[in-house]
């Protein structure tokens, strides 16, 4: 009850503050010697007051207080405490709150950490913050108020929906929004260099920091909700093309390339009108995504709670600030390149616009996918799907020769450069072949497409992995990350064509048996737990080798919401995963079994994780 | 000149994105598929519900008469819904009501009948959903109105009095 | 060193030698590309529900007739419309969808191939 109220009114506080913002903005542009210490403090509060806002809504899950109707909606007495403030953003009220939160924190620190750039520039970048802020916050307290007092007060909540009751899913969260909000630092910023006209090499070198930051936090929590889609959703599957996973993917494809194009322009000041249109799509492309996700005009398996009043607002908001971005870009930028610059065909400028090439070409390959079947139901009214195979079909044949560039492409020098090594280039890329070949010989496997695909990433993995040991570590990061990804897509591979699978139907006692597998359905056991009741039931499972395992998955009857689920078993070791799952037939008294021989996923996780850390050098590194 | 065409151009791509997604916002996303168009009933075989004997479709429906064929299941809550409004149509004898019981346990489903009543003409079974799967149902339950061999019109989910009025609309 | 790598990236592939690889069959593949109607962001792969568990059924009943893949794809778009078909047909309603990614791709080639003749 207490809570609310201070949370609700630290809201109003924030949007206050923000609007004086503009005004102490004003009057210190005009007169910009250096930066006023009141806008500093200011800014200051305004973070503190969303804490305090935030710090609320958490006790109030804590203490399950109903009278909050987020609370009442999102929680029960029996949710264990973790889950209890993982609520907090498991709804829409609470993760709103979590984007101002990470709003006002990306300010305040670019407020802080920002030398050796104009005032006018560091006051230019908050005020367009702050459009973004005060628009979160209007939201917020018009649309969604976490604070909503329900009277009377009920004695018990409705509880969080078992499917989010995971630890993945809990911090799972607050990573993507750090990396996905994170972004509009990067857009403000961009946005007022523009303004001010001061987009350099310097500015490059400054921006950099902040669009990494960025990238490794949305990288990492695009992994965590894959972990926990693999093991919570579906059948052993990590990535779905579901709408909500493309809305994650895309500001990740976007600032990836950004990434690679701020190197040109921190190297040679061009390509500046790119840089501006990407950080601006960056940003653009994560407020889409929660549009598109908020406001339920996408079709998922992740449901949300959806309202078309709040859909509308986002929309509006999101277009403000598209056409905003677009007027400051055609009035203000002029681009003033060296008309005369050259690309010479072989050099490192150009590997680098081959790369964003490729990667615009993969962005707008998913944009379209998840936005085309609105399109079309709008405008003709015919429903259609999008799914995995047209994403595959579009995406798999340009990987090749993507992955090929990767690796050629960091081994050119500046302006111009000659392949060097020439030799070993090429016999680094027989031996991928070769080797290809042979893997999927031996598995009858041979695919054409797969022997190309495979040859072009173990080019990839051996060209990065070489140059670990023989570059002095001159471009460490890069290095790692390429190598990451042609470890992920080496596992995904791998793991998508090594993958097998076992599904039938046995009651208690039964046992299934072909060549390779044998599975014994043991027993079956009941478990009461605070939050929910289970079936467990006992699988042993051999193979050929005489190996066993015993595995027990569950199914399980959450009690607030009632909902079902079944939970997987999984035996993760280095070089596969053993996935077990059951499910109940109805009117039957046997029960669905599915079991998956899956190697390398844990590959999978590693490769990103790697990647991330590719970012995280990159981020630590002293610019010599 | 032409630095103007650009950004007016890019103004009037994004306005038509909005107006889109504004647009899209106004109807619900869950897909149903299309229940006004006309199809001709599928053929197949199965059991008669209590003789357990079996069935063709022919011999189910005849062309001039109107059918509502009801997939329906002991354990499907919306199923006992609908039930009192499928004995009022079954007492106005303006259309036959045949039955298909959905993936259920026989002796439930005898039950159920024993308790609501049995509102249909016949009964056939579709132990593994797949006849449901012909008619191009999706759940329990659906209802099926039918003339001539001709699906007219698809009911998915319970029905309700206003549907039912809507039916004797058709019918006539 | 790097003999060794290879050595070792080989053992390890052939070490994967009891999983049996062939077992991919075509009802996987199949209703991977199948949309449940109940569940509507799972394939019927997937998905669990009753109406997944009977497709299944349908399209083992279907293979054994000799069905070709094509064939149950149509035979569902026959019951459910398009929407259940996760890999949208060319037609004059995906043109755009199937095209225009293609397009970007050679416009982006084409500004690439204009900065690198600029003399």
């Amino acid at each position: 009850m207490i809570y609310s109220v201070f949370g609700y009114y630290s809201l109003i506080i924030g949007l206050i503050i923000g609007l004086s913002l503009f005004y102490f903005s004003y009057k210190n542009f005009n007169n910009s010697s250096i930066l006023d210490t009141k806008i500093l403090s200011f800014t200051f509060l305004q973070f503190f007051f969303v804490v305090i806002s935030f710090l609320c809504l958490i006790f109030s899950f804590v203490v399950s207080d109903f009278s909050n109707e987020t609370v009442f909606n999102n929680s029960h007495t029996t949710k264990p405490l973790f889950y209890k403030i993982s609520g907090t953003w498991g709804n829409h009220e609470g993760s709103l709150l979590l984007w101002l939160l990470v709003l006002t924190l990306f300010v305040l620190l670019f407020l802080v950490r920002t030398k050796n750039q104009p005032v006018k520039y560091k006051i230019l970048t908050l005020v367009f913050q702050q459009i973004i802020i005060v628009g979160f916050f209007l939201f917020l307290i018009l649309t969604s108020n976490p604070f909503n007092y329900i009277f009377p007060i009920p004695t018990e909540g409705l509880g969080l929906n078992p499917i989010l009751q995971d630890p993945a899913l809990a911090i799972h969260p607050p990573i993507l929004y750090l990396g996905y909000v994170g972004s509009s630092i990067i857009f403000s910023s961009v946005l007022a260099a523009t303004s001010l006209k001061i987009i350099s090499t310097n500015w490059a070198v400054h921006i950099k920091k902040w669009i990494l930051i960025s990238w490794i936090f949305l990288t990492l929590g695009i992994l965590l909700g894959s972990i926990w889609a693999y093991y919570e959703l579906g059948w052993g599957g990590f990535w779905f093309w579901d709408p909500v996973e493309n809305v994650s993917l895309m500001p990740w494809l976007a600032l990836t390339t950004l990434l690679h194009c701020i190197l040109v322009l921190e190297k040679k000041s061009i390509l500046t009108s790119w840089v501006i249109i990407l950080s601006i799509a960056t940003f653009t492309l994560s407020m889409c995504g929660t549009f598109l996700v908020r406001s339920g005009i996408l079709n998922s398996v992740h449901t949300f709670a959806n309202d078309p009043e709040r859909g509308l607002f986002i929309l509006i908001f999101l277009f403000i600030l598209i056409f905003l971005s677009i007027l400051i870009f055609f009035f203000f930028h002029k681009d003033n390149y060296r008309k005369s610059y050259n690309f010479f065909w072989l050099s490192k400028e150009t590997s680098i616009l081959i790369n964003n090439w490729f990667m615009m070409y993969f962005l707008s390959v998913v944009l379209i996918g998840t936005v085309y079947p609105i399109f079309l139901d709008v405008i003709s009214s015919q429903k259609i799907s999008v799914g995995p195979p047209f994403y595959h079909k579009l995406m798999i044949p340009f990987l090749i020769p993507f992955l090929i560039m990767m690796a050629i492409g960091p081994k050119l020098k500046w302006i111009k450069s000659q392949l060097e090594d020439k030799i070993y280039l090429i016999s680094f890329l027989i031996i991928s072949i070769l080797l290809a070949y042979l893997i999927l010989k031996n598995f009858n496997q041979n695919i054409l497409i797969n022997t190309i695909l495979i040859s072009s990433a173990l080019y990839l993995f051996f060209i990065t992995l070489r140059d670990f040991f023989v570059k002095k570590y001159k471009n460490i990061s890069q290095n790692i990350a390429h190598f990451g990804f042609s470890l992920l897509i080496l596992s995904i591979l791998f793991n998508n064509i090594f993958a097998s699978e076992i599904i039938t139907n046995l009651k208690v006692g039964e046992t299934f048996e072909n060549s390779k597998t044998k599975i014994v359905f043991e027993s079956v056991d009941q478990k009461k737990e605070k939050n929910y009741n289970a079936i467990i039931a006992n699988f042993s499972i051999s193979n050929l080798n005489g190996e066993e395992d015993i595995f027990s998955p569950e199914l399980r009857i959450y009690n607030q919401p009632v909902i079902a689920t079944s939970e997987a078993d999984i035996k993760t070791t280095l070089m596969s995963d053993k996935f077990i799952v059951i499910n109940l037939v109805q009117n039957q008294d046997f029960f669905n079994v599915r079991y998956q021989v899956k190697p390398f996923m844990l590959w999978i996780w590693l490769s990103v994780i790697l990647i991330s850390f590719g970012g995280i050098v990159s981020f630590l590194q002293k610019r010599s | 000149m032409k630095k103007k065409i650009l950004p007016f151009s890019v103004i009037i791509i994004f306005g038509i994105i909005f107006f889109i997604f504004y647009k899209g916002l106004e109807d619900s996303k869950i897909y149903t598929p299309d229940v006004n168009t006309k199809k001709e009933i599928p053929v197949f075989n199965t059991k008669e519900f209590f003789s357990g004997e079996n069935v063709k479709s022919s011999s189910i429906f005849e062309l001039d008469k109107v059918y509502l064929l009801n997939i329906w299941s002991s354990w499907c809550v919306p199923c006992r819904q609908e039930h009192p409004l499928l004995m009022n149509l079954n007492l106005e004898n303006k259309l036959n009501i045949i039955g298909m019981n959905y993936k259920d346990n026989l002796k439930n489903a005898e039950n159920f009948l024993k308790e609501l009543g049995n509102p249909y003409k016949e009964i056939f079974i579709d132990l593994d959903g797949t006849i449901a799967i012909e008619w191009g149902a999706y759940g329990v339950p659906e209802s099926f109105l039918i003339y001539k061999n001709e699906i007219i019109k698809k009911y998915i989910g319970p029905l309700n009095q206003q549907l039912i009025d809507e039916m004797s609309l058709l019918i006539k | 060193m790097k003999i060794l790598r290879f050595v070792l990236v080989i053992f390890l592939l052939f070490s994967l030698g009891n999983l049996n690889a062939k077992e991919s069959n075509k009802l996987n593949e199949i209703t991977k590309n199948l949309r449940c109607l109940i569940c509507q962001g799972q394939s019927v792969y997937d998905s669990d529900s009753e109406f997944a568990n009977s497709i299944k059924i349908i399209i083992d009943k279907k293979l054994d007739d000799g069905l070709s893949e094509d064939e149950i794809y149509e035979y569902f778009k026959k019951k459910y419309g398009e929407w259940i078909l996760y890999d949208p047909a060319l037609n004059k309603n995906t043109y755009i969808l199937w095209l225009l990614p293609l397009l970007i791709f050679l416009f982006g080639g084409a500004i690439i191939f204009k900065k690198l003749i600029k003399k």
